[in-house]
């Protein structure tokens, strides 16, 4: 089902009588979702909106993340939250996964960029929520809700973003020497100085990786201190800039886990885990591959491990029982007849 | 301003109930009178009621004993962080029970390697810096308030401030929260990590005005010092130049930590009040750029050049840290100034950027139908406004006048593609405004979250929603009770 308009979106819900999984691009789905019928945005597409002046950006859920890239590079801006550009991603399902990247650690998730919504719940209704300005609080904040719900709550047809200058210099700082739990360390020395890091990842055989940006004369002055600073966990080089958009690993051997934890935590994970694909979020993020349907057996944390390739979903430790109520009790309200839940 | 009439079945309750709660909380329960007249409105002075009985509990599983005495009698409770709400947000109504947090205020953990700290929800917001100064951090949101405004009450808001156009407003470093849900179950929502998995109801729950449990311990997000900061401040002849310069700033890529605001009617009333020495000009802009010194230069110089631009009056440019002080003092003085002229209501409708010429225009008219000045001072980097509507309360008609026009300007907000609050909140006072800016369809989903966290609508019920369309649910439950 691929309807053109969100109209036709709602009434197709609204006659819907199985289960239908909503898709973007179908990049992101986790092990269990797309099993209902697919019910694919991809023809609702198109920017409504861009005022590079007020850095808003509206867009129709099913146009590519490749597309608003380019329009937004035209101007000479980006999405700050740098999501990953695997092929075929649609803005929806971005805000669906609430997919962030490297540059998290500096300007917060997809959903702090994320300044609107429209949706269609699981009765039909067209939805809207939030609008194109950064500063609103008028009502409940349904957007921060709808992103990273993975469709279980409604269809998203449009979205509003708050868009980022592209930073005229940006500089990569690299530590070879360093394994990943080594890393943490270095990578915690940067983010907690006054250098204004936009990137603090991991990556095997290229070692811990610092990103900085900015005017060309702040860029190296912070590059400067930055050095000096690193200096005691090892020789700093270069760092190869393009690795920032590798660090969501693909195509791994086994199953994929995405860990996440304090950075201070990291280390005591890592020792209990085969070698990293990736650390990002300055350690609080670990990538790693086990073999099918094993489960990684961990010493008490604070975070959350999520399954994201493999056979069967599963996510560690188990929810809280007041969470899970309200979770399930959202969903129930937004989608009575249990149209997305697959 | 209307509220829902106090349920007569509670009132008759009053001594029991309170002798229920004192057996939770000894010492921290307030009913007599005299006393709860203290908690009879919060910063909106205008609407007044005051409560069936006022609680300060002292942590959270005290929180959750009140809540559940309170569920099982049915009895609507408001939260109360320091009662700085603009809006009305933690006004009472008679049956009501006030949770007041102001006791809570302890630092719980602060980790600098993980960078958050944990602190209670009753702590104010600048004490929240305080903690953490001297290790060379601070807690980015910055209200007008912050030197008293708590926590909780910046959560239930979602608060911002002049800084937030480079760091983001609460919901953006808020990292988790312990909330005690109405039934008096205690959950924890999102984590030092600030990703949890699930539904993020963490997101929801910032801003929601108290209406979906209450927060008694946040996990903040805290970021290093920059290393310095310096304020330039620019004239122009006209409201439209300056707007028209924001605009350019920002395309330009420049993101400097706050730009502000101010129109000649504001400027007159801070120099007299303050004597910052601002220049005669119709409209000024304090624009702030962070760093250490030499990225300062090298942003102020590409400010300087967009100025340039716009042929301004003067481009003053701070040389010391007095100077910078003396740029923000006017800005910072601002509604004291004001308030030293007339009676004013401050609005907090936000606009998209690029209509600010069209929306200033627009007040300007509507204050000329209406015969009462407005003076405009906002953040303008984000397109947050604050015109003040000046009239005297003293003199019949005046107020509800005001009211009518702060009605017609924030409808201007929403019709240019705004919304009717950035900052303050709903609560009592845009409450029936709801409807210009959102179709039954749209409230009637924001509703569907309150019932999944308060199925029986006891949470700071007649807030948010127009009184109307919350009715079937607030008294449909209560008959049914």
């Amino acid at each position: 089902m691929r309807p053109e308009t969100e109209d036709d979106l709602s009434q197709l819900i609204r006659s819907a009588g199985a289960p239908l999984s909503p898709i973007g691009g179908g990049t992101r789905l986790h092990p269990g979702e797309g099993a209902g019928e697919r019910l694919n945005v991809s023809g609702l597409t198109g920017i409504t909106l861009y005022e590079p002046a007020a850095l808003t950006l509206v867009v129709r859920a099913g146009t590519t993340l490749t597309e608003v890239r380019k329009a937004l590079a035209a101007e000479g801006q980006m999405l700050a939250f740098e999501p990953d550009d695997r092929p075929g991603s649609t803005m929806g399902g971005i805000a669906a996964a609430n997919a962030s990247g490297p540059r998290r650690v500096q300007a917060g998730a997809c959903r702090d960029a994320l300044l609107g919504v429209r949706y269609v719940n699981g009765q039909g209704e067209i939805v809207k929520n939030g609008g194109r300005v950064m500063k609103n609080v008028t009502g409940y904040d349904l957007v921060k809700l709808m992103a990273g719900a993975r469709g279980r709550l409604g269809v998203l047809t449009e979205l509003s973003f708050k868009t980022a200058p592209i930073p005229p210099c940006s500089a990569t700082l690299a530590l070879p020497g360093l394994d990943a739990a080594a890393a943490v360390a270095a990578l915690t020395s940067a983010l907690t100085g006054p250098y204004d890091v936009s990137g603090a990842a991991w990556l095997p055989g290229q070692g811990a990786l610092i990103r900085i940006e900015g005017l060309e004369g702040s860029v190296a002055i912070r590059g400067k201190a930055l050095t000096e600073r690193l200096a005691a966990f090892g020789e700093v080089a270069e760092g190869d800039g393009a690795s920032w958009s590798r660090l969501v690993p693909q195509g791994a051997e086994g199953d994929l886990w995405r860990i996440i934890c304090r950075p201070s935590e990291a280390p005591a994970l890592l020792a209990a885990l085969p070698q990293p694909l990736a650390l990002d979020w300055g350690g609080s993020l670990i990538w790693v591959a086990l073999p099918a349907g094993e489960a990684p057996a961990l010493p008490a944390w604070s975070g959350h491990a999520t399954r994201v390739t493999g056979a069967e979903a599963l996510t560690l430790p188990a929810p809280d029982p007041v969470v899970a109520r309200l979770n399930a009790s959202l969903g129930q309200r937004f989608d009575p007849r249990r149209i997305f839940a697959s | 301003m209307q509220m829902p009439p106090p349920d007569p079945r509670i009132l008759a309750r009053r001594d029991a109930i309170a002798a229920r709660l004192r057996e939770v909380v000894p010492g921290a329960v307030i009913d007599d009178p005299a006393e709860t007249r203290a908690y009879e409105c919060d910063a909106l002075s205008a609407y007044r009621c005051p409560p069936l009985a006022v609680v300060l509990p002292a942590t959270t599983a005290e929180v959750a004993a009140v809540l559940r005495i309170c569920h099982q009698e049915g009895v609507p409770v408001v939260p109360r962080g320091a009662g700085t709400s603009l809006a009305g947000g933690s006004m009472p109504t008679a049956d009501a029970v006030i949770i007041g947090l102001s006791r809570m205020n302890a630092v719980l953990e602060t980790s600098f390697d993980d960078r958050f700290i944990r602190v209670q929800a009753g702590r104010t917001n600048l004490s929240v810096s305080g903690a953490v100064d001297a290790a060379g951090f601070f807690y980015a949101p910055d209200p007008s308030s912050q030197l008293a405004c708590a926590i909780g009450g910046n959560i239930g808001m979602n608060s911002g401030g002049a800084h937030c156009l480079k760091y983001g407003v609460t919901t953006n470093n808020l990292l988790g929260v312990t909330v005690v849900l109405m039934d008096g179950s205690i959950v924890e929502l999102g984590g030092p990590m600030g990703e949890a998995p699930g539904l993020d109801l963490l997101g929801v729950v910032c801003g929601s005005e108290g209406q979906l449990g209450i927060v008694t311990e946040a996990v903040l997000r805290i970021l290093p010092k920059p290393a310095g900061a310096r304020p330039v401040l620019v004239a122009f002849d006209a409201s439209e130049t300056a707007g028209a310069c924001v605009a350019a700033i920002i395309r330009a890529g420049v993101l400097p930590v706050a730009i502000e605001f101010m129109d000649r009617p504001c400027i007159l009333a801070t120099e007299a009040f303050a004597h910052a020495g601002y220049p005669d000009c119709e409209a000024l802009l304090i624009i702030e750029v962070e760093g250490t010194a030499p990225e300062i230069d090298e942003q102020l110089a590409l400010i300087r050049d967009i100025a340039a631009r716009f042929s301004p009056i003067e481009f003053r440019e701070s040389q010391s840290e007095d100077e910078s002080r003396r740029i923000w003092l006017g800005r910072k003085s601002a509604f004291g100034a004001m308030g030293q002229i007339n009676d004013y209501m401050c609005l907090d409708g936000t606009i998209p950027v690029s209509t600010l010429p069209q929306v200033l225009a627009g007040i300007a008219r509507l204050s000329g139908e209406f015969g009462l000045d407005v003076a405009n001072v906002f953040h303008a980097g984000d397109g947050n406004m604050h015109p003040l509507i000046l009239y005297n309360a003293n003199k019949p008609g005046d107020l509800e006048r005001c009211e009518a026009l702060g009605a017609e300007i924030l409808k201007l907000c929403v019709e240019v593609g705004g919304c009717l609050t950035g900052e303050h909140g709903v609560g009592v006072e845009k409450r029936e405004l709801m409807s210009s800016q959102f179709s039954d369809i749209d409230l009637e989903a924001q509703m569907r979250v309150k019932d999944a966290f308060d199925p029986q609508w006891l949470l700071n019920a007649a807030k948010v929603f127009p009184l109307a369309v919350s009715a079937p649910r607030r008294e449909g439950i209560r008959n049914a009770a």
